[in-house]
């Protein structure tokens, strides 16, 4: 088969090997030698549908020239838009984004964090809801760091309803974000150490006995890919 | 004797554990400090659960307002990661544990927009699950209305709240085998159909209950001692209300008619006829009419979804009808509670090897769910209720987020409080409605 006519796609890292994600037991299936490669990140192609082409161009217009100038990718999946902007952008993104009488997102609607340690380079990632009250529409934007600079800027500039979101982000992840008027931890005690929601924390627990025999404690249980 | 206090650097700080203010005020008497740092709470009846206030007060006016939260943390999120996605439901339903029907509905909806199966859940249980969400908006209403109306001093308002929430929570409990908590929706659909008999149950709760809030407007609407305690306090316009990212009744009650339910409708909302209640006074009497109003407004949403399951949604799937993600919804109430059916047992027992192996598959390893994210939202009694899902396309959830109203309005303590009236303080929280299981997750 020839491969001219293929798009070039960067060999991504290996995501995992077998198929069923078993691990301690032997792997009976013969599928234990397959290679899953990571999917690599891609935009999505334009058009993007919907009322979606419209933010992407009116914020392409408002950033006055290119929108990846600030946007790393664009991505549309299952009928939602996630612009994956740069960090040092986020603040005039979410500027705009806010102000621009043809975008309008006037509400937040917070920040949640997502740890990925796989993704070496961008492991943390804040992901901001926003929502168009004027236009009735929804937009995520998707700010990542790296684990070893854990900065983002603070949108509480913009958002002040972000002030507990982003409390409650650097307590679960350890995000630090630059700027917020008093970054502390919100539900985690003052003193408590490390960043209970991300991956390398562990969820702790003890067996129990249940009719005779030992249940594991949950994150010890077997668990399926 | 004298209240006793200790030296700290802040000033003097004194312990008053009740019975005995004679004792301070002989103490303060003659003190020269102007600034009083009350700390409100987290035991204390009015703060809505463990909620913690920290008041900087001028005489009886508070010029400095602060929440603590967090003593409620129950790590949810975190442990959703560690099961499968039908589980979460279990876990989910206990944040806002007074509307437990939404945390499960708008998971659900997550999960399910991350299947891809939205438009293949069964129209009868939509319209199970609208009329759910509708009983609870009006026990989550009772309550909240008659907690204030204590909070305030008076305990029929909380008498009568308990009374009517009381009725629902027999329906729910008559339906799902629980009162609250009750992980009734699952991804997919309901747990359970209907059982016979529940049409006519939610058929008397539509006859009783608009008396009964009735009832409760003649007592409340225009009396002196509410109004002069509501009216004009706590107030937070429509900016402040959107940079504070303020919905829900307290959205509302500035003027603005944003509803989910009717701007982005979801479970077929666009197929029911309701109206959007608003009120332009923006203070907590304002919120109070609307929360009336809302519980009105479901009323009328029950009847026609219960005039929908008792006619052409009679007969019907509750759950969708993919055999690797619907779990088995015809269940059968057994000696030692509710459970698979007879009927499906013998079938995975004695009829189908390859039935149990997919029984057992289903139930103890899970569905996968194709890697990605997704956020649901619905209007929940409070405001807009979010959960952000993120699949790594596993058996478990690879991250669980909900964005909770109680969390997001509760910020709006501060600009509702600072400058007013230290007994206005518990108006304006109370008009707030946070929940503190849904505030700390």
């Amino acid at each position: 088969m020839s491969t001219d006519n293929l798009p070039e796609i960067p060999e991504e890292p290996i995501a995992h090997l077998g198929m069923f994600g078993t691990s301690g037991t032997g792997d009976t299936s013969g599928y234990g030698g397959l290679v899953v490669r990571r999917r690599p990140e891609l935009s999505s192609p334009r058009p993007y549908g919907g009322y979606f082409d419209t933010i992407a161009d009116e914020l392409e217009r408002a950033l006055g020239g290119d929108l990846f100038d600030a946007v790393d990718r664009v991505v549309v999946d299952r009928d939602e838009l996630t612009f994956h902007v740069k960090r040092e952008r986020l603040l005039d993104v979410a500027q705009i984004l806010r102000d621009d009488p043809a975008l309008r997102f006037e509400l937040s609607l917070g920040v949640s964090g997502v740890h990925y340690p796989h993704l070496v380079g961008e492991e943390l990632h804040a992901v901001i809801h926003l929502c168009s009250i004027t236009h009735n529409r929804r937009l995520r934007v998707e700010v990542s760091c790296p684990d070893d600079d854990r900065h983002i800027p603070s949108t509480v500039s913009v958002y002040p309803t972000h002030d507990w979101h982003e409390r409650e982000t650097w307590d679960f992840f350890g995000i630090i974000f630059d700027g917020h008027p008093a970054l502390t931890r919100i539900m985690m005690p003052d003193d408590w150490d490390g960043h209970p929601q991300r991956k390398d924390y562990p969820l702790g627990g003890i067996p129990v006995e249940y009719r005779g025999a030992e249940i594991p404690a949950p994150d010890q249980r077997r668990s399926y890919k | 004797m004298s209240a006793p206090y200790e030296e700290a650097t802040e000033g003097k700080v004194y312990t008053v554990s009740g019975n005995d203010w004679s004792e301070l005020l002989e103490t303060l008497t003659g003190q020269q400090d102007e600034q009083l740092v009350i700390n409100m709470g987290p035991q204390h009846p009015s703060t809505h659960g463990v909620l913690r206030l920290i008041l900087n007060l001028d005489g009886e006016t508070v010029t400095e307002a602060r929440t603590v939260i967090g003593y409620l943390h129950t790590g949810i999120e975190k442990n959703t990661e560690f099961r499968t996605w039908t589980q979460g439901t279990t876990f989910v339903t206990r944040m806002d544990y007074l509307a437990p029907i939404f945390n499960e509905t708008v998971y659900c909806m997550g999960v399910e927009k991350l299947l891809g199966i939205t438009d293949r859940i069964p129209d009868r249980a939509q319209a199970i699950r609208v009329m759910m969400m509708e009983l609870t908006r009006i026990s989550s209403h009772m309550v909240a209305i008659g907690t204030f109306g204590m909070e305030l001093g008076a305990t029929t308002p909380f008498l009568f709240g308990t009374r009517e929430r009381e009725m629902v929570l027999d329906v729910m409990e008559y339906i799902t085998g629980l009162r609250m908590n009750m992980a009734y929706i699952r991804p997919g659909g309901v747990a359970v159909d209907l059982p016979a008999g529940a049409v006519d149950k939610v058929g008397e709760l539509l006859k009783v209950m608009p008396k009964r809030i009735r009832d409760m407007r003649k007592m409340l609407d225009a009396n002196p001692v509410y109004l002069a305690r509501t009216k004009d306090v706590a107030y937070l316009d429509l900016t402040g209300c959107m940079s504070l990212g303020v919905t829900g009744p307290m959205l509302r009650a500035a003027g603005l008619p944003w509803d989910l339910r009717k701007s982005q409708p979801y479970c077929g909302y666009e197929t029911y006829e309701f109206d959007v209640p608003t009120q332009k006074s923006a203070d907590v009497y304002g919120r109070y009419l609307v929360r009336m109003d809302e519980m009105e407004e479901s009323l009328k949403l029950i009847e026609q979804a219960l005039d929908r399951l008792s006619g052409p949604l009679k007969n019907g799937r509750v759950m969708v009808d993919d055999k690797k993600i619907g779990w088995p919804s015809q269940l059968a109430l057994g000696p030692d509670g509710l459970g698979n059916s007879p009927d499906h047992i013998a079938h995975i027992m004695s009829g189908s090897m390859e039935a149990l192996i997919h029984h057992f598959k289903l139930v103890t390893e899970g569905f996968r769910v194709p890697a990605g994210q997704a956020f649901a939202s619905v209007e929940s009694p409070r405001g807009e209720l979010g959960a952000h899902v993120v699949s790594d396309g596993g058996t478990r959830p690879y991250r669980v987020h909900f964005r909770d109203p109680s969390f997001t309005n509760l910020q709006a303590m501060p600009a509702t409080c600072e400058g007013g009236m230290i007994a206005d303080v518990i108006s304006a929280v109370a008009s707030i409605d946070p929940v503190m299981g849904g505030v700390d997750r």
